[in-house]
């Protein structure tokens, strides 16, 4: 934060700060200005280079020759700081030391792993809403459904005990937070990092997981030496962090977006094997996981200005995800839309390992769902949740019509 | 550098599963090395060592060959290729017809050797069997961990590679049989010791004599890739086949250069994608009927082999008709 002027003649400059809490309660105006600014803008209040069109995020999504993560995916930079804990084997590594811990947690949360949790998941996803409709026909979606579903089924596929699951979300959304600058949200969460992430170790440890879980298929990995002993317990950590919260706010956006477009549920209800491309359609739209950072291995060229090595690139998802030049109306929640190729998962090597774990969640929530509900509104004032990489909601109050 | 060179993604109408020949290198006596490039020069997809491309030749037969290049190079694969006169035509194919320009299809590239943590690696070649070993000592020096490689071969001229391979001094032993004899697997491998992984690769009889020098040695230290002339179910298809939709009720025919996602997206029927190179399994379709020629880097041999399921983003037909659950 020592400049003051643009490092590059002629590079667009911003001083706006995309974690203040005016952008995280609407981030679409910033997201908007910096996409017509240019192929790369500087964020002059963090000396970080900002792509947010959908071309160059793309490209630097899937280059990781030039543009690594063991650096860090966060603001701080790991060559010169001192991570907040010991970095992720998967997030926050690169080739060669990403191939292991990426070889084995890619087929243990495989397409074809989870087609045995389908059928139980579908029927965990019926029982949760008939719970929910025995209840009332109002009620607040994010307690009741984002995050009663995933933290009913997913601990058990991972194969935690039944204490504790509720540091979960918490633990999860510090770690997001932590990939921002160290703000009101990061210090909000420091005091209770240590007695969290004491707790999330334990549960990395082979004996806190139960046998058949995600964890266990881990652990056994480990034993047939595809993974070290030391590694096994941080590619669960991984698990525990990156797959709740987001799969939460993920399940929350495609709610609010059919709440908030009555057509397009009815569309579902017609069709209720749309609810695939409804989900991706809203992680494209609304985009849970907002950012992420890279750091230049090498001076890259982009659009006209040349960034030098070492430096920190933020690439903003749900700005491309929205980027005119890639997608037709994009403000528009459509089913009728292929949102194939949206970048609200990343893409490339580091693509969400779990992509097909949060697909089958909400996959699951949305039938159940469009069986029994015939209508869906909001009813009543909704709020966000500020979160630096995620973007969330604390409530979405809603009432249903029953089918 | 980006803006210029790069691609766009997931664009309709291009066909990942094809490569073009850039360069065609003679570099020992009966072996070539390949340059092989996306037609439209973009990326291909990320490999790891001891990955293997499946390569389609104009001739209709589909041969597997270890990568062999650079994965920090992004837009172009090298495999190795040793002319083997009794063989079924695949190497004297490629020694004596493919040529720079020419356009093969393309699966892959999946790891069914992949380089597993260790403490330290002895790594045992004969041959063309180097080829996936050249990666894996790269990775070796890139983790600074303690690596030897044990390379045979008829005679010198023979052998592949070693010009690159004298960068590493004496930690690789060259052997050419007609100097040194048969090459001494005990004497290599020294004393069992945990921690340590033997990677072989080469011809059969090397392989089983590696399997017999390591018995010895704690469970999974071993780790092989025997060179299996396996041949694949059906032939590749270079004409036009038809996939039917049964849910949807609807037939397409998909033509060579048209991926069977953008046929059936042609149709109306979308099905949720997103890598587009067959790698992170959104697009996966169940298949009712006909055979699919699996191009993807998911699949193993058992699940290819089961014909359940594809991912069409890449992947296409053996049969003259598909019937996918859509």
């Amino acid at each position: 934060m020592t400049r003051t002027t643009s490092p590059t003649a002629g590079l667009p400059v911003s001083d706006a700060d995309p974690f203040g809490h005016e952008v995280l309660e609407d981030p679409l105006p910033l997201h908007e200005q910096l996409r017509e600014a240019g192929p790369v803008t500087w964020l002059s209040r963090y000396d970080v280079h900002a792509l947010a069109r959908y071309e160059e995020v793309h490209a630097a999504l899937v280059d990781w020759q030039q543009f690594q993560s063991a650096a860090g995916v966060s603001l701080s930079n790991f060559r010169t700081e001192e991570p907040w804990r010991p970095p992720s084997l998967l997030l926050e590594a690169d080739p060669p030391r990403h191939d292991a811990p990426r070889r084995v947690l890619t087929s243990v949360l495989g397409p074809r792993a989870l087609r045995q949790l389908r059928e139980r998941w579908a029927a965990d996803a019926e029982e949760l809403v008939d719970q929910v409709l025995a209840e009332g026909t109002e009620f607040d979606a994010v307690p009741a459904l984002s995050q009663a579903f995933p933290l009913r089924v997913f601990p058990d596929a991972v194969g935690l005990g039944p204490d504790g699951r509720e540091n979960l979300l918490p633990y999860g959304d510090h770690a997001f937070n932590a990939f921002g600058p160290s703000n009101d949200l990061v210090a909000r969460g420091a005091p209770r990092v240590a007695e969290l992430s004491g707790w999330v170790g334990e549960q990395c440890r082979r004996e806190s997981l139960a046998e058949g879980g995600f964890g266990a298929a881990i652990w056994a990995a480990a034993d047939r030496g595809d993974l070290t002993p030391q590694q096994a317990p941080l590619v669960v950590r991984s698990l525990l962090t990156a797959g709740v919260d987001t799969t939460v706010h993920g399940i929350s956006a495609v709610l609010y977006a059919f709440a908030t477009n009555p057509a397009q549920w009815a569309r579902l209800r017609a069709d209720p094997s749309l609810a695939r491309v409804a989900f991706d359609e809203a992680i494209r739209w609304e985009s849970p996981v907002q950012t992420f950072f890279r750091t230049t291995t090498t001076a890259v060229r982009i659009g006209d200005t040349v960034v030098p090595e070492g430096h920190k690139i933020l690439m903003f998802l749900a700005a491309a995800n929205r980027d005119p030049r890639r997608w037709t109306d994009p403000d528009a929640f459509d089913l009728g839309r292929d949102p194939s190729g949206h970048v609200g998962f990343g893409m490339g090597l580091h693509q969400c390992v779990g992509q097909h774990v949060a697909r089958l969640e909400a996959e699951s929530v949305l039938t159940a769902l469009a069986r029994r509900v015939a209508r869906i509104e909001l009813a009543g004032p909704t709020r966000r949740h500020h979160n630096n990489t995620l973007r969330a909601w604390d409530s979405l109050p809603m009432a249903v019509q029953l089918a | 550098m980006l803006g210029v060179q790069q691609r766009r993604a997931g664009r309709a109408g291009v066909d990942r599963a094809v490569v073009r020949v850039a360069e065609k290198t003679p570099v020992a006596d009966g072996v070539v090395t390949l340059t092989l490039a996306a037609p439209d020069g973009g990326r291909l997809p990320d490999w790891t060592p001891g990955a293997h491309v499946d390569l389609t030749l104009d001739n209709g037969l589909t041969r597997q060959y270890s990568l062999c290049g650079d994965r920090w190079d992004a837009r172009s694969y090298r495999v190795g290729v040793l002319l083997e006169p009794a063989g079924r035509g695949g190497s004297a194919y490629v020694h004596q017809q493919l040529e720079p320009g020419h356009v093969v299809g393309l699966g892959g590239p999946r790891n069914d050797f992949p380089l597993v943590p260790a403490d330290s690696y002895l790594f045992v070649a004969g041959g063309i069997g180097i080829t996936p070993v050249l990666p894996m000592v790269v990775q070796a020096e890139l983790l600074r961990l303690d690596w030897r490689l044990l390379y045979g071969g008829r005679q010198r001229s023979s052998m592949a590679f070693l010009d690159e391979l004298a960068a590493h001094g004496d930690r690789v032993q060259v052997r050419p049989q007609d100097e040194h004899g048969l090459l001494d697997l005990t004497g290599f491998l020294g004393e069992p010791r945990p921690g340590t992984r033997v990677y072989g690769c080469g011809p059969a009889p090397l392989l089983t004599a590696l399997e017999g020098a390591c018995a010895g040695w704690p469970p999974r230290t071993l780790h092989t890739e025997r060179f299996v002339a396996a041949e694949r179910g059906a032939p590749v298809r270079t004409t036009p086949f038809e996939v039917e939709l049964h849910r949807s009720g609807r037939t397409v025919t998909v033509a060579p250069g048209t991926s069977v996602l953008d046929a059936i997206a042609g149709a109306g029927v979308e099905v949720l994608s997103s890598c587009r190179q067959g790698t992170c399994g959104t697009c996966e379709t169940t298949v009712l009927a006909g055979q699919p020629d699996h191009r993807d880097a998911l699949l193993d041999d058992e699940e290819r082999a089961a014909a359940d399921c594809m991912y069409p983003c890449v992947s296409r037909s053996c049969s003259d008709r598909l019937v996918l659950d859509l």
